[in-house]
């Protein structure tokens, strides 16, 4: 039921995240926040299993974190993506695998704007538009509306944060 | 320390990159290096970790991990599939209502009484809410035992924490320690879901009510208003209506007192009593109020007042002491 959609421009890269928190039927939050924040330039937009989201999410955030901390530098948004994609694959390979579904974007100063798509089966593409969840397929004539969205935007200036989404009513 | 020595234990977490360290078994989770010094905060006195060891399925795992040959595993099983689970002891239940919400006035946090176990009221004047420090008290909901251990575990890591670092740590900061203790029983039978309310004082960037809904399958939520429980969907139709932030105290206990009354009338595994707890900057303070069989009625709704001397306390930092409040009676434990 949850929903991520991220679109690569010529400069920029522009994801949108649902803001429910759902506990089987019951929408424990609607101003939920889904996108980690990697480094100045790369987030981290993650949906799945309700505990694992945010263990995998923050342990990659920190990883990331530590990796500037101790080198000087941020890491690049293709080797965070690959970073991020051997972690789930070698957790899948284990007892305790993690299911999140996963949208990685960022700006490089030197390749310009990116999106990578990763599934639980750490699968992991660079592609110029990619949505996770039933909202992929359908929104207005989705059975559960989702109520708004947090949008943000990411450019050579940084993470932006635009106005959040309601879903218009006609 | 000597201790260490002896039990062998506290050798040190790897170098590398921060690990995260799930299902137990998954390389040495030394069980006692809690104790020593904390020098890595991830790892936390496991009490039942000579049964993580085991096979998972033996304890009652609720989805085993792929077999070790075949195409099965390749592929994680989906969670919630249940195949070769242990026969429990007896059939769990997880009923009961719990609520807490903050306003102007600091944090609200109510539960019934009504302990339930396989079709019978085992206690119906369980304590469902567990002060946790002075400022800090927490709902549970799900198994009263898992509740009641962990939030011992809380208090006592909470109280290591002030020793060691000279600062209470904040609701959100024991909300995150609560997630991560819970976490290496991730796929298990422990079910705990809890609602940290607290006061949060120090910082003055961060203080004042919060609120923080934490499960044992990982969930940890900030909020305004929680509600878990066999009863919660009944408590939150009274809720979701009235609920501000500019609610006067007398306001916000009666609502929290009519949602669980509300949710007692119709749901089987809540009932009995409605304890109420109000945090505030100077401290919780409690009440139980027995729920009679009347309905009270939305119009004239009796406003149960918490005077300020009277009957409840404000609890001290010394000593704990809760005044039951039944029907004007004041009994103190």
């Amino acid at each position: 039921m949850e929903y991520l959609i991220g679109i690569q421009g010529p400069d920029f890269v522009l994801v949108a995240a649902d803001n429910v928190a759902a506990s089987s039927i019951i929408q424990m939050k609607h101003d939920y926040d889904k996108m980690f924040k990697l480094s100045e330039k790369i987030l981290l937009l993650c949906v799945g299993e309700a505990g694992d989201t945010v263990q995998f999410a923050e342990y990659i955030q920190k990883n990331v974190q530590l990796y500037k901390m101790r080198n000087g530098y941020e890491l690049s948004p293709a080797a965070a993506a690959n970073f991020t994609r051997k972690n789930l694959a070698d957790y899948l390979r284990s007892r305790t695998p993690y299911h999140v579904n996963l949208l990685l974007a960022g700006y490089d100063e030197a390749d310009g704007p990116g999106l990578y798509y990763m599934d639980y089966l750490s699968a992991l593409a660079k592609a110029p538009f990619a949505a996770h969840g039933y909202g992929a397929f359908l929104t207005l004539r989705f059975i559960l509306n989702l109520p708004s969205f947090t949008v943000r935007l990411i450019d050579k200036d940084g993470i932006h944060d635009m106005e959040r989404l309601p879903l218009a009513s006609k | 320390m000597a201790l260490q020595d002896v039990c062998g234990v506290g050798r040190d977490s790897s170098e590398g990159t921060l690990f995260l360290s799930r299902g137990g078994a998954a390389g040495a989770t030394p069980s006692y290096a809690g104790l020593g010094g904390g020098r890595n905060p991830l790892n936390f006195y496991v009490p039942a970790a000579g049964f993580l060891g085991r096979g998972p399925v033996r304890f009652g795992q609720i989805s085993p991990p792929p077999s070790g040959t075949g195409e099965a595993a390749f592929l994680p099983t989906a969670p919630g599939t249940t195949s070769d689970v242990a026969p429990l002891p007896f059939p769990l239940s997880h009923g009961t209502t719990t609520l807490g919400f903050r306003f102007q006035g600091g944090v609200i946090a109510a539960a019934d009484t009504r302990s339930s176990c396989s079709g019978q009221v085992a206690c119906p004047a369980s304590q469902k809410i567990l002060p946790i420090h002075s400022h800090l008290v927490g709902t549970t909901s799900g198994t009263s035992a898992d509740c009641a251990l962990w939030k011992r575990i809380l208090s006592r890591e909470l109280r290591l924490y002030q020793l060691r670092h000279g600062r209470m740590l904040s609701t959100g900061g024991a909300a995150k320690l609560l997630s991560h203790m819970l976490h290496p029983f991730k796929g298990t039978e422990l079910c705990v879901a809890a609602t940290l309310c607290g006061w949060d004082r120090g910082d003055p960037t961060a203080s004042g009510p919060r609120l923080v809904y934490v499960c044992s399958d990982g969930t940890r939520l900030s909020g305004k208003l929680f509600s878990v429980g066999s009863g919660s969907p009944y408590a939150y139709s009274v809720l979701d209506g009235d609920v501000r932030w500019d609610l006067t105290v007398d306001e916000a206990v009666a609502l929290a007192r009519e949602a669980v009354y509300r949710a007692t009338h119709r749901d089987a595994y809540s009932g009995n009593n409605v304890d109420l707890y109000h945090v505030t900057a100077q401290g919780w303070r409690a009440g139980r109020v027995v729920v009679t069989k009347q309905h009270i009625n939305h119009h004239d709704m009796e406003l149960w007042a918490l005077p300020g001397g009277s009957g409840v306390k404000f609890h001290s930092s010394e000593k704990i002491e809760l005044y039951w409040v039944e029907l004007g009676l004041f009994l103190s434990i």
